[in-house]
């Protein structure tokens, strides 16, 4: 058994140790929003917080994140950001945002203003296939209150 | 009446404010959806208004990012007069009865949009008639807004209306009047994105996020080329990972291979990191067929050779031999572009339950219709023992219309005897897509002593999209009515060959199709006679395209043109309108001010919209080419919704950008070598444009595509703006190999 704590509930889950996040998140909790996109981290669509810092839960296996807390977009609580997006109607297709939001979330709690460098450098993981990357830059800094 | 045939779907938002839509654990059925609409007026299948004045509109085509869940409904509550916030989307399942739900094409709007002004426009009447009858006046005195009815300050809602209009006769739709544009309140503008907040916060569902009781996780080893076959098997070890529970032999498919499963063996789990651990423990020995001699590299060569042949004639105008021996000066430019993947962020998912003989579907899927069709076939029932929901597609871009990956979910469901998710990885993704054709293309071009084009030859090589289907040898003449035999030029000698090209891999259509070769390779083209002669590169494409006309069949030198199945008396060939894009998207980059910037410039029409483009290039700290500004100009005629159109002609740059930096699927001995985001790369957030510019051209004419026609431009604009910058003309794409992105 491992002790996952998810969005401020515990949970005690009977898996492979080695098992990523992403699937025990999945298939196991029933929290589908945490997407799969490659399952090599090399996309981004999968980021969730483990005690706050944005990881690749797709090749985090479910060992690693016992005892600690755990956030998945449906944990989310970032008004300012996710106003920012349905304000500016970021998504298109949707299927990455989730990880681009948490990815987002990470980089405010750590720099609350963020230049477009920063946001660049901090969201250089996340692709978008629909190519969103100009109203996500802009969503941050709505979010943060930068210009 | 079409009462019963009303369908439940699977999510349901309001205008808004989205609302999560029925518990995920049990998706309501079609049967249940009809007990909670049994009254009230349906006088199609796309609307119902209830007694209490909920109004539910159905979205029939897909959702994929393109906005349609934002567009369809709002057209249809706009021509009905209903609030939007007191109306529920649904969405359709697959079925005929709603006509073409296949979402390519660019199609939704441009080819349903009348049909879908008229079905609301029926409700409209009806409730009209309803209340003329209450209130004992002439209809033509009343008007529909606001969710009710009006004669002067009296209303009566719409709900209130609903039963009694239900009872009237349905009027036939080519009788109903739409409304007058000056009355439609909210489209044509800017409409809200109805599932933002869903998305925003998890609650979106997408192909693989229906659970079901009991439901088996598959991941599926497929033989590596197309039409490999399984010789020898040992799934001991597979079945040995804990959580693994069945290992089932999927059908060898049979050339032509259409839609049919790949093939292989299926790893059956009750998670899927047991069935991918499951699929690794496999041992197969693959017997690769006849495709593993294919070679993209080597086949690039033959493209080139047969493009130095003559083809077979498409277009012919004038004499271009004639014309070409008598030039002053020839230019003659080779140019190809590799297959190209759809890469969508979601990954191939379906989910598919077998019980009683009946199949039941949730796929993210374009075609709906047909992945019941594909579902029907494989299990070998009718297709009315086949329910086939839609989920939101996460990415698709011509991807999901191809239901193969939706008849595996529905073999797998009835051999396992359990519910049966399939889940494709994006190794899977890539390595067993339906690619975009490969395609090599030879442009020859006259000049006359004064610099002037006299004559234009096209030679185009690719194996076609219906390679897939049947066994043909090459494109037929109206695989090149995108880009090649529609372009129009003011050129007097004009002719346009296709060369034969036989297929290895499976070949399908990706978001703007065969324009994304055509479009580079013209685009490019034009911009290189533009420098043999000494001209400004805007100019010069004016004065390619010539002075604002109808282009006639005749101009072109072709017999028939399928103009994207619209007919040209309402979709003609409009010179006037490229140009006006050309200008206006110039004027927005300033392009008669670029002393200092790289630009580039390209043009395409396609699906019935008429794109430019310019880019901004320079060089980063890498030494590496870097757009850093794109504009992007567009006539699509009326556009419903502003803002998605603006969305996708956004996405369309980068979408663009991705195909001519790094796209790229290529095969050894039959296998494509690409697999991830690491071998197969996109365009990520710090190479995006800090400033992107999209203006739409402000039309009442019929409306054109948005989906697709912003990609064609974007690769030549880039190529033409890396030439201003460093005297480097690339020809082959993607830009990475020749070292400069």
């Amino acid at each position: 058994m491992i002790r996952l704590n998810v969005n401020g509930r515990t949970h005690d889950v009977d898996a492979d140790p080695e098992m990523p996040l992403l699937w025990a998140l999945r298939d196991l909790l029933g929290l589908t929003g945490t997407k799969y996109g490659c399952g090599q981290a090399l996309c981004g669509a999968c980021t969730v917080h483990l005690d706050g810092e944005a990881v690749r839960s797709c090749v985090t296996p479910i060992s690693r994140a016992a005892g600690r807390k755990l956030t998945t977009i449906e944990g989310l609580e970032n008004r300012a950001l996710q106003d920012a997006w349905c304000e500016l109607a970021v998504p298109q297709c949707g299927f990455c945002q989730a990880g681009q939001l948490m990815t987002a979330a990470a980089l405010l709690a750590e720099t609350p203003q963020p230049s477009d460098d920063e946001i660049d450098r901090s969201m250089a993981g996340n692709i978008c296939r629909c190519g969103t990357y100009s109203r996500i830059r802009a969503a941050i800094k709505r979010a943060a209150g930068v210009k | 009446m079409l009462r019963r045939e009303f369908v439940g779907g699977l999510l349901v938002a309001v205008a808004g404010r989205t609302l999560a839509a029925q518990s995920p654990k049990k998706p309501k059925t079609s049967d249940e959806a009809l007990k909670e609409r049994s009254e009230g007026l349906r006088p199609n299948v796309f609307i119902h208004v209830a007694s209490d004045g909920k109004v539910t509109l159905v979205n029939h085509r897909s959702e994929m990012g393109q906005g349609v869940r934002s567009t369809i409904p709002a057209l249809l509550a706009d021509e009905l007069g209903a609030d939007p916030g007191r109306v529920e989307i649904e969405q359709a399942d697959g079925d005929k009865k709603y006509g073409d739900q296949n979402t390519d094409g660019s199609n939704s709007i441009r080819g349903e949009y009348e049909d879908l002004r008229r079905a609301a426009a029926t409700a409209r009447e009806m409730l009209i008639a309803a209340a003329a009858q209450r209130w004992r006046v002439p209809a033509g005195s009343l008007t529909a807004r606001d969710h009710a009815v009006w004669n002067g300050s009296r209303s009566l809602g719409f709900g209130e209306l609903a039963d009694a209009a239900g009872r009237l006769p349905v009027p036939k739709p080519e009788s109903v009047k739409l409304r007058p544009r000056s009355e439609m309140k909210h489209v044509f503008r800017d409409l809200p994105l109805v599932d933002a907040r869903a998305i925003a916060t998890g609650a979106a569902k997408f192909g693989a996020d229906v659970p079901l009781e009991g439901m088996l996780i598959a991941v599926i080893a497929r033989p590596p080329v197309v039409g490999g076959k399984v010789v020898r098997l040992d799934d001991s070890k597979a079945l040995a990972v804990p959580g693994v529970k069945q290992v089932i032999r999927m059908p060898e498919p049979k050339p032509p291979y259409k839609f049919q499963p790949w093939g292989g063996v299926a790893v059956l789990a009750t998670n899927t990191w047991a069935a991918l651990r499951g699929r690794e423990a496999l041992r197969i020995e693959w017997d690769h067929g006849p495709n593993a001699v294919y070679d993209s590299d080597r086949f690039a060569s033959e493209l080139s050779r047969a493009v130095h042949q003559p083809g077979h004639t498409a277009r012919n105008v004038g004499d271009v031999d004639t014309a070409l021996a008598k030039a002053a000066k020839t230019i003659e430019a080779e140019y190809h572009v590799p297959h190209l993947a759809h890469v969508p962020m979601e990954p191939p998912a379906a989910i598919a339950r077998f019980e009683d003989g009946k199949c039941e579907l949730w796929a993210a899927t374009q075609n709906p219709q047909d992945a019941r069709t594909q579902a029907a076939e494989t299990l070998g029932i009718d297709e009315s023992r086949v329910t086939s929901h839609v989920t939101l597609l996460g990415g698709a871009f011509g991807r999901k219309s191809k239901a193969d990956f939706v008849a595996e979910a529905a073999y797998l469901a009835r051999e396992a005897k359990a519910p049966v998710r399939v889940q494709w990885t994006r190794e899977d993704d890539l390595r067993h897509d339906y690619y975009n054709a490969v395609n090599t293309q030879l442009l020859t071009a006259a000049l006359d002593a004064e610099g002037k084009v006299t004559a234009w030859r096209q030679r185009t090589a690719f194996p076609p999209i219906a390679t897939t289907f049947s066994d043909v040898k090459g494109p037929s003449a109206g695989d090149l009515q995108q880009g090649v035999t529609d372009l129009p030029l003011a050129i007097p000698n004009v002719r346009a060959e296709t060369c034969d090209a036989s297929a290895h891999v499976r070949i399908g259509w990706l978001r703007s199709v065969y324009n994304i070769f055509h479009g580079f390779s013209a685009g490019s083209f034009m911009d290189e006679l533009a420098y043999a002669h000494g001209k400004d590169p805007r100019d010069n494409l004016l004065e390619l395209f010539g002075p604002p006309r109808l282009v006639t069949l005749q101009e072109l030198g072709v017999d028939k043109l399928r103009n994207y199945g619209a007919s040209l008396d309402k979709h003609p060939i409009d010179t006037g309108r490229l140009r006006r894009v050309i200008e206006r998207v110039a004027s927005m980059a300033r392009w008669s001010d670029r002393s200092g910037r790289a630009l580039g410039l390209a043009a395409h029409r396609s699906f019935l919209t008429y794109v430019a483009v310019v880019v901004s290039v320079k060089k980063n700290a890498l030494g590496k080419i870097a757009v850093d500004e794109a504009w992007l100009a567009a006539d699509a005629g009326t556009v419903v919704n502003l803002e998605r159109a603006r969305a996708q002609m956004e996405g369309a740059l980068i979408f663009g950008m991705s195909h001519a930096f790094y796209g790229g699927a290529t095969m050894k001995a039959g296998v494509t070598e690409q697999s991830n985001f690491d071998t197969y790369r996109l365009v990520r957030m710090p190479e995006a444009p800090r400033a992107l510019h999209v203006e739409l051209v402000e039309s009442d004419g019929p409306p054109g595509g948005i989906g697709e026609p912003g990609v064609p431009p974007v690769a030549p604009a880039i190529a033409n703006a890396i030439f201003v910058l460093t005297g480097q003309r690339i020809r082959t794409l993607p830009l990475m190999l020749a070292g400069v992105v």
